[in-house]
């Protein structure tokens, strides 16, 4: 099977959004996080796929969907090497990988139980320090929350 | 620092940081300067600190302005379960600037956020106390003569405590050498580590306070904080590690001095005080100068030569 037979092994969409190259395990997390179990258009996963960059890989497809920016990032803190792909008329239109922010607003809480935006009506925010091991530094009680601490809201 | 927040010592330059120490200097030569008569300081102590709180309301006293505020929040509407924000943004109609201190870590910089005029941190939970920090540069500076190159040991709880963290940081600017003495819960946490080995400073951990005593220039003692502990079993493990006597000085350098951020418990024995290598009173005085230095400075009005 060529490259471009083997990504639409799982079904093929008129239009939407394909995201690949997430770790199979935190497939449904992905799901979970952009709230795909509650969306109403026909939306495909697969995981344990084969993949030569992964291992074992998952895959999301989503009809009439375009990831907005902040979308985009909570991907990118949950499957930091997701690849997003967007689709028109089963055609590839455009490709690419998820980017980490250099500072960001909600999504994660802080790890910290005694921080203001786990005490009072704050919205949480962030710097990433270490975009490789995923290192959030919090801008109120600048405290790391790191990525196996991770709660998405 | 003109109309700036005191929030986090991260937050200021090498240069900002020593600039308020040269400043804090006029006013030790000369404490009582009416410079300000115009300006009301709220001190806003969510949670009781009356040595902080005094140290502010004096040093705005000296320099002729009015203090409103509360020591608690026994008597406020605080209590009546109203939010910072809105505490906050009621202060800032009476006031030219908020002193906070406040239980929640970053309610401070949260604070800063919502404020029309700028807020100092007195203390924000196990967070920042940057005020502190800024006696604690005066008072090594002072008794060192320079910043610069010295070999400072930071003792007893270096997780929890709040002073270490800012104290750590700021040093951080100077090419200091850190040896970090605690017991093992209650080590540097990594991300104040992180300023160390960002600027690829020179760093010992030691369980054992005599291990370095004879090679630091500041011995930075610390209370365990009973509070800090939820396991009362794990504060009496540790509460005596760490308490310093004279005898323990004879190898000491000459030029040591002791700091401590007050109050103490019993980490330093009471034998300590009248050797001269002992600090930590007059350090607690530098606090009022460098208040002054701090709130003229954000309220830009200038001292006295
Ligand atoms: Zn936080």
């Amino acid at each position: 099977m060529s490259e471009k037979r083997k990504e639409l092994s799982v079904s093929a969409i008129e239009n939407g959004t394909v995201i690949d190259h997430i770790p199979s395990e935190k497939l449904f997390l992905v799901v979970k996080i952009l709230g795909l179990d509650h969306f109403d258009s026909p939306t495909t996963f697969g995981f344990n796929l084969d993949s030569k960059k992964l291992g074992k890989k998952g895959i999301i497809k989503v009809s009439n969907k375009f990831f907005k920016e902040n979308e985009v990032r909570k991907i990118a803190l949950a499957a930091p090497n997701a690849t997003l792909i967007t689709i028109e008329n089963f055609e590839v239109v455009g490709k690419k990988s998820v980017q980490l922010p250099d500072a960001f607003e909600g999504i994660v809480k802080c790890v910290n139980p005694k921080c203001i935006t786990n005490q009072q009506n704050v919205v949480q925010k962030f710097q990433i320090i270490d975009k490789d091991d995923l290192k959030l530094h919090c801008v109120y009680c600048e405290k790391f929350t790191k990525k196996e601490n991770f709660e998405f809201l | 620092m003109k109309n700036r927040s005191l929030i986090s010592i991260n937050d200021h330059t090498k240069e900002e940081l020593i600039g308020i120490l040269d400043r804090a200097e006029k006013f030790e030569k000369k404490p009582k300067q009416h410079i300000m008569p115009q300006a009301v300081v709220a001190t806003l102590f969510f949670e009781p600190s009356t040595r902080t709180r005094l140290s502010f309301e004096s040093a705005a006293n000296q320099l002729g302005a009015r203090v409103i505020g509360f020591s608690d929040t026994s008597s406020t509407s605080v209590q009546k379960g109203e939010s910072l924000k809105d505490t906050i943004l009621t202060v800032c109609q009476y006031a030219d600037i908020i002193i906070m201190r406040h239980p929640v870590e970053g309610s401070a910089r949260f604070a800063s956020e919502v404020a029309t005029i700028p807020v100092v941190n007195a203390g924000d939970g196990a967070n920042q106390h940057p005020t502190q920090c800024l006696l604690d540069l005066y008072s090594i500076r002072k008794t060192q003569g320079t910043l610069d190159n010295l070999n400072i040991a930071l003792v007893g709880d270096l997780k929890y405590g709040r002073t270490v963290h800012s104290l750590t940081e700021a040093m951080c600017h100077f090419n200091t050498t850190f040896h970090l003495v605690s017991p093992e819960a209650l080590k540097l946490p990594s991300a104040v580590k992180h300023h160390i080995k960002e600027k690829n400073l020179e760093y010992h951990q030691y369980t054992d306070l005599m291990e370095c005593i004879e090679k630091v220039d500041i011995l930075y003692m610390t209370r365990i904080q009973r509070e800090r502990f939820t396991d009362p079993i794990g504060y009496e493990k540790v509460k005596n590690f760490y308490i310093l006597k004279n005898s323990m000085l004879s190898n000491a350098k000459s030029n040591l001095r002791i700091l401590h951020p007050l109050p103490r418990v019993n980490e330093i024995d009471e034998d300590v005080d009248s050797n001269p290598k002992a600090y930590y009173f007059q350090q607690a005085l530098n606090g009022v100068y460098v208040r002054q230095a701090i709130l003229s400075s954000i309220l830009g009005v200038e001292p006295e030569n």
